[in-house]
């Protein structure tokens, strides 16, 4: 990827962030979002790893946003959100872990291309050998959040 | 483009994710923000999987995306609540166990 194409990019995504947090529409903030993510995709792609660009714009981003849409639609409540809660302060302490985090971000070392490839056909090996135990936890894990979800949503009317 | 490059980037959409979870006022605000430290945890992990050319970083963002989708089926669900038990959609009224 060239510098030119990621510093667009960059500045895309964080003018998206920004939308997301400061959006006076919760659905304009919603759509923000999913163009981060698309954006973010887009960047995963250019690192050479299509299969997680993938599942970042089908999983994420489709389902994210039709989740976080639907819950605004058949909410009660207003969809717009307040004026924010003591902004400056809030800014100045995202500023501060902004700081701590980029004074570790410098030694990482250049990047190293083609030493190992991250298609498809790794990653699954990688996934069912290596790494299959934690997958069949995540299973479990989603399992249990969906169960769980439905549980929460269905409160009301068992009552 | 350097993975050092891409980690300040991912920094940055850390910190403009944790400035919206400290000032938004509504449930589905504060949790669109922390989608957005989410993928920015997930964007470190794949630039510093592909620094050191390891498939394992990607992975990790694989099972982040799993369980960040299971978070917000939760989270929306908890909202949905919210909104209909309590009528409320601002965190700061949610607070019966202070009381």
């Amino acid at each position: 990827m060239s510098d030119l194409a990621f510093w667009v990019g960059a500045t895309l995504l964080v003018a998206c962030a920004l939308a997301v947090v400061t959006a006076k529409s919760l659905y304009r903030a919603a759509y923000a979002l999913s163009g981060a993510l698309l954006l973010t995709a887009a960047f995963y792609a250019s690192l050479g790893s299509a299969l997680l660009a993938t599942v970042q714009v089908l999983l994420y981003t489709g389902g994210v946003l039709t989740l976080v849409v639907y819950a605004l639609v058949v909410s009660r409540g207003t969809t717009t959100a307040g004026p924010p809660r003591k902004p400056f302060a809030a800014a100045a302490t995202a500023a501060l872990v902004f700081g701590a985090l980029a004074s570790f971000g410098r030694s990482v070392p250049p990047a190293r291309l083609g030493s190992e490839p991250m298609g498809g056909r790794e990653l699954g090996l990688l996934l069912f050998q290596r790494y299959l135990v934690p997958f069949e936890l995540l299973s479990l894990l989603l399992l249990a959040a969906l169960v769980g979800a439905l549980m929460v949503a269905r409160l009301e009317r068992a009552r | 483009m350097t993975p050092s490059r891409l980690l300040v980037l991912s920094f940055l959409l850390f910190s403009v994710g944790m400035y919206g979870v400290l000032a938004r006022r509504h449930l589905v605000g504060l949790l669109l923000s922390l989608e957005l430290m989410f993928n920015a945890g997930n964007l470190a992990a794949v630039a510093v999987a592909w620094s050191y050319g390891r498939g394992t970083g990607v992975l990790l963002a694989l099972f982040g995306i799993a369980v960040t989708v299971a978070e917000v089926a939760l989270g929306l669900a908890l909202f949905l609540l919210a909104d209909r038990v309590r009528r409320t959609t601002v965190p700061d009224d949610l607070s019966l166990l202070r009381r």
